[in-house]
């Protein structure tokens, strides 16, 4: 199934988690948000997220700014 | 890296500055943005005295060829992190984006999780705010329980709409975004400062953007601002270590002139060395 993940789409296998997915593109948890359809997915609940083809993702980091 | 001003020095005599909930040891806060290096910016960070450090919120690289996170950087057990919505046009996109910069912060475990610097734009050019999308953001997102800083122009009506709506703080512009002009209408900070400290002394008002030197800074801090937010001021500086202690001191500085109160401005000068015993002839008669 292909989800989009800022912007671009993302070839995953079916019922993949957020945490696998995170794991997969080889982010750091607790250095992003991540929103699914325009909801925030606490990164508490990463591992019960299960993913679904079509969905949209955002995962934003922290970068310098003022 | 001793500086000649040590920053609990700072908190015994002149108090720390208060917002919503926190309470900072430095009067100043800087940005982590625009910086040569990312370790240029964490020496420069710890130069100022800064206890807070402005962040902004950008999609991940997905295969970033370093793979650096500016958290690698900036220790987040000693500062206090403040997410911005920098970029944002919206009232929409600010809420989205401050949302994900509390979740962020909260993954961490920095306190820094429930404010933000709010930041609604109106123009790309002057990067001035938008008014209107800036109050309509701020009450939305002090509904969601935030403690805003908001980022406004000097209008004191302005000012006084977002403290009405709730704003943890009000943060005029001493002039655009990274211009480096300084305080370009001192008048309106000063009537702002009038107008949102009445009866509420301890409201704070902190000047946020258009610092060029550290003489903007202490000027900022004379007018009576509870503290100054500025980062291309250090980032840019040809010396960015030597300007970070330069605004750590002009903040102090800053803020002691304002605390011992200035003598008022004269026409005519007035002697400071005594008249009666002078042995000098006087050309004139006295008082022309």
């Amino acid at each position: 199934m292909v989800v989009h993940v800022n912007g671009k789409p993302i070839d995953i296998a079916a019922e993949t988690t957020l945490a696998q997915l995170l794991l997969q593109l080889e982010i750091t948890t607790r250095h992003v948000a991540v929103e699914l359809n325009l909801e925030i997915v606490p990164f508490e609940n990463h591992a019960k997220c299960e993913l679904h083809d079509g969905d949209k993702l955002e995962i934003v980091t922290l970068v310098g700014g003022g | 890296m001793a500086t000649e001003v040590d920053s609990l020095e700072q908190v015994s005599d002149q108090g720390r500055l208060t917002v919503g909930p926190f309470q900072l040891n430095s009067r100043l806060i800087v940005g982590s943005g625009r910086y040569e290096n990312a370790t240029v910016m964490k020496e420069c960070l710890e130069l100022s005295g800064a206890q807070c450090i402005t962040v902004a919120v950008r999609r991940e690289r997905l295969h970033d060829a370093d793979g650096e996170n500016l958290l690698d950087f900036i220790d987040s057990e000693k500062y206090i992190l403040l997410p911005n919505t920098a970029g944002c046009y919206s009232a929409a996109d600010a809420v989205r984006v401050a949302k994900m910069g509390r979740e962020i912060l909260r993954a961490l475990g920095n306190p820094g999780a429930d404010w933000v610097k709010l930041e609604c734009l109106g123009d790309s050019k002057t990067l001035l705010p938008d008014p209107v999308a800036t109050l309509e953001a701020t009450e939305r997102l002090v509904a969601d329980g935030f403690h805003v800083l908001c980022y406004t122009s000097d209008d004191p009506v302005t000012a006084r709409r977002l403290k009405a709506a709730g704003a943890a703080a009000v943060m005029p512009a001493g002039s655009p975004i990274g211009s480096g002009q300084g305080i370009l209408n001192p008048n309106n900070i000063r009537i702002i400062l009038e107008y949102l400290k009445d009866e509420d002394s301890d409201y704070p008002v902190i000047v946020d953007a258009g610092v060029g030197t550290a003489s903007d800074v202490a000027q900022a801090m004379e007018l009576g601002v509870d503290g100054v937010l500025l980062n291309t001021a250090i980032a840019h500086a040809r010396d960015p270590h030597r300007m970070a202690q330069a605004m750590k001191s002009a903040t102090y500085a800053g803020r002691q002139a304002f605390l011992a109160g200035r003598i008022p401005k004269r026409l005519y000068a007035s002697a400071s060395s005594p008249e009666e015993g002078v042995i000098a002839t006087h050309p004139y008669p006295r008082g022309k």
